[in-house]
C-alpha cells in the first residue's frame, strides 16, 4: 500500500451540500428533495443493518412513514446493540438552563471540538435536530432526570461552557435505545418491520451500480440468506475493536462496513479514533475489554497525580500541596472539562513523566472527595450510582472512599464510510448512519454527541433523504434470485469454507490480541511516521499468517461463535492497515489524531494549508493500493483558528 | 496481591436445540482472582481450541453489565453468587481455590436452548412488541418541558426502566414466570404521563403475550428480585397486578 495515490477534488466525492445561508440549508433541501407519495411508500423495501440508536430509530421512522422495512442485527435481540452502554448523556440546544445556549452555539462547539475537520452544513443540521430528539424521546416515555419542579435536568460535558446534556443517571444510552427499541418493536408487532435477529451481514449486493440488498449468515443455523430491497442503511457502529482492547462490546466489528468498502463505498478518515480519558486501567494479559467511566464524572471529579515521580503513598495520605491537578492548572477556563483528546494526551504525558499511579504506573486519579464533602455522598450516588457500582465490581475498591484510577482507552471512532449531505455513500443506494459514517464529529467527538448524532440520522435525516433516492433513481425490480445475489452468496460461503479449512494452530483471539498491540503501540494516543510504517508491515505479516495458521473448529452450518469471530478478525486485519496508512498520510495533528512530529508544547498542530480535507479511500482490489480521494472542507461560519481551551 | 485459583468446571454441553445435552468436566489452573468470570471462560475456550475440542458457546457482548446478553446459571444461581451483578461483572475473587463450579444455561420452556449455554430469549421481544411502548410517531412530540413530571415519579420510572432484559428473573423462578420483566415495563409507563393513553391496553396485551409464550405464573417467592442484576424490585409485580385489575374494571369492550 506504500504507493498510494492522492486524488484531489475527486469527482466521486460530491457533498451535495445545499446552497444558501447555513441556517436555511436543511429546510431548503427538504423542500427541494423529491417526495414519495404516502400510498407509494409501501411499494419500497428498505433494509436497515444494525439496531443501535441509528438503526432502531431509522427502522422505526421508515416503518412509521409506510415503507416496508427489514431490520437486521447480530444480537439475539435488537435491544442489545452497544448504544445501550452509552453512559453520560445526550446534547441538545434547548437552552433550558438559560445559560446562553443556542443551535448556533452547539454547532460552533461541535465544529471547534472536532478540530475543524467536519463538514459545517452537516454539523449545523445535527444541532438543529437536537431539540426535536429530546422532545421525541420524552414523548416515548424515556425517564430523563428531572428537577423537583418536574422540568428536565441538565449537566455539562467536556469542551463546552453551557449545561446542555440530558441524562438518565449514568445509563442514558440504555434509556434512549430502549425508547427506540420500543418504537421498533411496535412496528414489528404491526407487521411493518420484519426483524432478522442473530444475522450477520457479510456483504452488500449491487445491481447496475446501485446497492440493492445484503447477504447475511443466519448465526443460529449457519445458512447464508439474502435480502433484496430498494435501499440499504448501514448502521453498524464503529471499528474501535481493531485495537482489541476498547470500551466497545465484544461483538462490535467492522465487517459489514468493510465489505461495503470493497463494493465501492469509500472509507473516510479511518485514522480519527477517539481515546477516552476516563477508563478503568488494564490489569492483566487476560483482559478482554476495557470499561468506560463516563465523562460526566468530570463534572464532580477532579483529575490529579502526585507532583513527585514515584510517590507511592496512598492517595488519601498525599496532602493537597503535593498534588498536581494538571488539567485545572493548564486549562483554567475549562479545567477538568477539556475535550477528550486533550484530557487523554495530558494523562499520557503525566504517566510518561513518571507521575502515574497504581501498580502499572499507567493511571491517574479521578477524585470525588471534594464533591462528596460539598454535596454529600447521597447526591453523588443519585448522579453516578451505577458507575460507582460498576467501578467497585471491577476493581474491588470503593470510589466513595478512595479516588478512582483511570487511564485513556479506545472508545469511539470518528472515521467511517464517507457520506454526502444525504448520508448516502459513494455506493448509490447505500446510506450510512450513526457512528458508522464519518460526517459530523471531525477529528474529535465531544461528549454526549454520539447519541445525538445516531438519533438525528435515524429519526430526522435518513427517512427524508432516502425518498429522494427512491424517486430519482430508476430502480428495476430485483429479487434475491438475481445473479448478483447468487454470486455474492457464493463468495460468502466460500469464505466460510476457507476459514474452516485452514486448520492452523492459533485461535482467532490470539491474532486479534496481537493486532491490538500493534495498533495501540503504533497507532494509538500518539503516532509517528516510523511507527506507522512499522505497523503497516507488521499487520501485513500478521494477516498472511492468519490466513495460513488460524484454527476455526466446528462446522459452517451450525451456531459457531469461533467462525463468526474469525471472519471479523480477518476483516480487522485488512482494515487495520488502512487505518495506519491513513494516519501515515495525514501529516498533521488534529483532534484524536496526534502525530508527534506536529506539536507545540504538547498541543496538536494542524496543517490547514495541506490537510483541511476529508481523506476518503477507494478500494482497488486486494493486491492494489487504495486511492486516497480528498473532499476539501470550507469553514464559512466557524473560522479556522487554533483550538485553545486555556482561556 | 492477585492470587490464582485451580478450578473444576462442570459445563452443560449441547450441540443443538434437538440434542439431549450433558455435563462435561474441565480442569483449569492458575486463574487470576482479578479476572472476570467470562475471561475465565475465554481461557477455557482458548485451551479447548488448542486441544481441538469445540469451544463452549455462550452469549456475551458489552461485558460491562448493561446489554443483558450474558446469562449463565452458576452453581444454581442466575448470574452467580454476587448480588446485583451480571455474569460479565462477576469476578473470580468471589471463588476459592479448588472450587467446583457448575455452569448451566437458563432453563425455561420459553427460552429454548440453541447450543451449550446459549438460549433463545426472543419471547421477551414479542412481549414488548405486543405493547411495551408508547405509540408516538416521530414528528408528533410537544416540547420536552411542556408536561412536568414530578421528580419522584421520574426516578421511580427509571428504577423500573433499568431492566436489562437478561432473563435472570425467569431462570431463577421455579415457575419460569416473566412477571418481573413485564411488571418493570408496565410500571415505567404507568408512572409517566406519556404512558397514560394506552395504560389499560398495554398491560392486557403484554400479559396475554406473556401467557402465550409459555411463561409460568407468579407465586410470590421473590427469587426474581434476588437474582436481578439491575435491582428491579418486586414492587413492580404488585404494580402490574394493580394495573391489570384496573384495566379489567375499566375495560370498555
Amino acid at each position: 500500500m506504500s504507493g498510494t495515490v492522492d486524488q484531489i477534488g475527486s469527482d466521486r466525492l460530491v457533498s451535495r451540500v445545499p446552497s444558501g445561508p447555513i441556517a436555511q440549508k436543511w429546510d431548503k433541501h427538504k423542500f427541494e428533495m423529491k417526495l414519495v407519495a404516502p400510498t407509494n411508500k409501501r411499494k419500497y423495501t428498505i433494509i436497515v443493518v444494525g439496531t443501535g440508536l441509528a438503526g432502531a430509530s431509522a427502522a422505526a421512522s421508515l416503518a412509521e412513514l409506510g415503507y416496508n422495512v427489514h431490520a437486521v442485527t447480530i444480537h439475539d435481540s435488537p435491544r442489545r446493540a452497544h448504544s445501550i452502554a452509552a453512559q453520560g448523556g445526550i446534547n441538545a440546544a434547548k437552552n433550558y438552563q438559560n445559560d446562553g445556549d443556542s443551535i448556533y452555539r452547539l454547532f460552533y462547539d461541535t465544529v471547534k471540538g472536532g478540530d475543524f475537520r467536519s463538514r459545517e452544513a452537516n454539523v449545523y443540521r445535527l444541532a438543529q435536530s437536537s431539540t426535536a430528539i429530546i422532545d421525541h424521546c420524552v414523548a416515548q416515555g424515556v425517564p430523563f432526570a428531572r428537577e423537583y419542579g418536574g422540568t428536565l435536568a441538565n449537566r455539562t460535558f467536556g469542551g463546552v461552557q453551557v449545561s446542555r446534556t440530558f441524562y438518565a443517571r449514568g445509563q442514558t444510552g440504555q434509556q434512549l435505545l430502549l425508547g427506540a427499541y420500543g418504537s421498533l418493536m411496535r412496528q414489528v408487532g404491526i407487521g411493518r418491520v420484519t426483524m432478522h435477529a442473530r444475522r450477520e451481514v457479510l456483504d452488500v449486493v449491487t445491481v447496475d451500480g446501485v446497492c440493492r440488498g445484503v447477504i447475511m449468515r443466519n448465526m443460529t443455523t449457519g445458512a447464508i440468506e439474502s435480502l433484496a430491497g430498494h435501499a440499504v442503511m448501514m448502521c453498524t457502529g464503529g471499528y474501535g475493536n481493531a485495537y482489541y482492547l476498547s470500551t466497545n462490546a465484544k461483538g462490535c466489528n467492522v465487517t459489514a462496513a468493510w465489505r461495503a468498502y470493497k463494493r465501492g463505498a469509500f472509507f473516510a478518515n479511518p485514522c480519527y479514533t477517539q481515546i477516552h480519558p476516563t477508563c478503568i486501567p488494564v490489569t492483566g494479559d487476560y483482559q478482554s475489554k476495557l470499561t468506560l467511566m463516563s465523562e460526566s464524572l468530570r463534572n464532580d471529579g477532579r483529575v490529579w497525580v502526585p507532583k513527585t515521580k514515584g510517590d507511592s503513598r496512598p492517595p488519601n495520605e498525599i496532602p493537597e500541596s503535593d498534588r498536581d491537578y494538571y488539567l485545572e492548572r493548564k486549562y483554567p477556563a475549562f479545567g477538568n472539562m477539556v475535550p477528550r483528546d486533550v484530557a487523554s494526551r495530558n494523562a499520557k504525558q503525566r504517566c510518561d513523566e513518571g507521575q502515574g499511579v497504581g501498580t502499572s504506573g499507567k493511571a491517574v486519579y479521578l477524585d470525588f472527595a471534594d464533591a462528596i464533602k460539598r454535596l454529600g455522598a447521597k447526591a453523588i450516588e443519585e448522579k453516578y450510582g451505577n458507575l460507582f457500582h460498576m467501578y467497585a465490581k471491577i476493581t474491588a475498591e470503593d470510589p466513595y472512599k478512595v479516588p478512582m484510577r483511570i487511564y485513556p482507552a479506545i472508545h469511539y471512532t470518528m472515521g467511517g464510510l464517507w457520506v454526502d449531505y444525504n448520508l448516502q455513500s459513494t455506493l448509490p443506494g447505500l446510506f450510512v448512519l450513526g457512528e458508522a459514517n464519518f460526517s459530523d464529529h471531525g477529528a474529535n467527538r465531544l461528549g454526549a454527541s454520539a447519541l445525538m448524532q445516531g438519533l438525528a440520522d435515524g429519526y430526522f435525516v435518513a427517512p427524508y433523504t432516502v425518498g429522494d433516492h427512491l424517486v430519482t433513481s430508476k430502480l428495476a425490480p430485483v429479487g434475491t434470485d438475481h445473479a448478483a445475489f447468487r454470486e455474492a452468496a457464493g463468495q460468502a460461503e466460500a469464505k466460510t469454507k476457507q476459514l474452516l479449512g485452514i486448520k492452523g494452530r492459533r485461535s482467532a483471539d490470539s491474532f486479534h490480541r496481537e493486532l491490538g498491540h500493534i495498533m495501540w503501540d503504533n497507532c494509538g494516543m500518539s503516532r509517528n511516521a516510523a511507527g506507522l510504517e512499522k505497523a503497516v508491515g507488521k499487520i501485513r505479516e500478521l494477516r498472511s499468517e492468519f490466513w495460513e495458521n488460524v484454527r476455526v473448529l466446528g462446522q459452517g452450518d451450525e451456531l459457531n461463535q469461533s467462525l463468526e469471530y474469525a471472519g471479523r478478525v480477518g476483516d480487522f486485519l485488512e482494515f487495520g492497515e488502512l487505518l495506519a496508512t491513513d494516519a501515515l498520510k495525514r501529516n498533521e495533528s488534529c483532534g484524536g489524531h496526534f502525530r508527534e512530529e506536529y506539536q507545540e508544547e504538547g498541543e496538536a498542530v494542524r496543517d490547514d494549508d495541506h490537510f483541511c480535507h476529508v481523506a476518503a479511500w477507494e478500494y482497488k482490489g486486494d493486491n492494489a493500493a487504495p486511492v486516497r480521494h480528498q473532499e476539501p472542507l470550507t469553514f464559512d461560519e466557524v473560522h479556522l483558528t487554533k483550538r485553545s481551551y486555556r482561556e | 496481591m492477585s492470587a490464582t485459583l485451580d478450578l473444576t468446571l462442570k459445563i452443560w454441553r449441547q450441540d443443538g436445540p434437538k440434542d439431549r445435552g450433558q455435563f462435561k468436566t474441565y480442569q483449569l489452573k492458575g486463574i487470576s482472582t482479578e479476572m472476570s468470570f467470562l475471561e475465565m471462560l475465554d481461557i477455557l475456550n482458548e485451551q479447548l481450541n488448542h486441544l481441538g475440542e469445540e469451544p463452549v458457546a455462550f452469549d456475551h457482548d458489552c461485558r460491562e453489565g448493561i446489554c443483558g446478553t450474558c446469562s449463565l446459571m452458576i452453581n444454581g444461581q442466575a448470574h452467580g453468587p454476587d448480588h446485583k451483578t451480571t455474569t460479565c461483572q462477576l469476578h473470580m475473587r468471589k471463588f476459592h481455590n479448588h472450587d467446583t463450579i457448575v455452569i448451566e444455561p437458563w432453563r425455561a420452556n420459553a427460552f429454548p436452548i440453541l447450543r451449550d449455554l446459549v438460549v433463545d430469549r426472543s419471547a421477551f421481544d414479542r412481549i414488548v412488541s405486543a405493547g411495551g411502548f408508547v405509540s408516538v410517531n416521530v414528528g408528533n412530540a410537544p416540547d420536552g418541558n411542556s408536561v412536568p413530571v414530578p421528580k419522584v415519579n421520574a426516578d421511580k420510572a427509571l428504577d423500573a426502566a433499568v431492566c436489562i432484559g437478561c432473563g435472570a428473573c425467569v431462570a431463577s423462578c421455579k415457575n419460569a414466570s416473566a412477571l418481573l420483566f413485564v411488571g418493570a415495563k408496565v410500571s415505567q409507563y404507568a408512572l409517566l404521563p406519556q404512558g397514560q393513553a394506552e395504560r389499560a391496553q398495554r398491560v392486557q396485551k403484554m400479559v396475554a403475550q406473556m401467557d402465550k409464550e409459555g411463561f409460568g405464573s407468579c407465586t410470590n417467592t421473590s427469587e426474581c428480585e434476588a437474582a436481578c442484576p439491575a435491582g428491579i424490585s418486586v414492587v413492580n409485580i404488585s404494580q402490574l397486578n394493580r394495573e391489570f385489575l384496573r384495566a379489567t374494571i375499566t375495560a370498555t369492550t
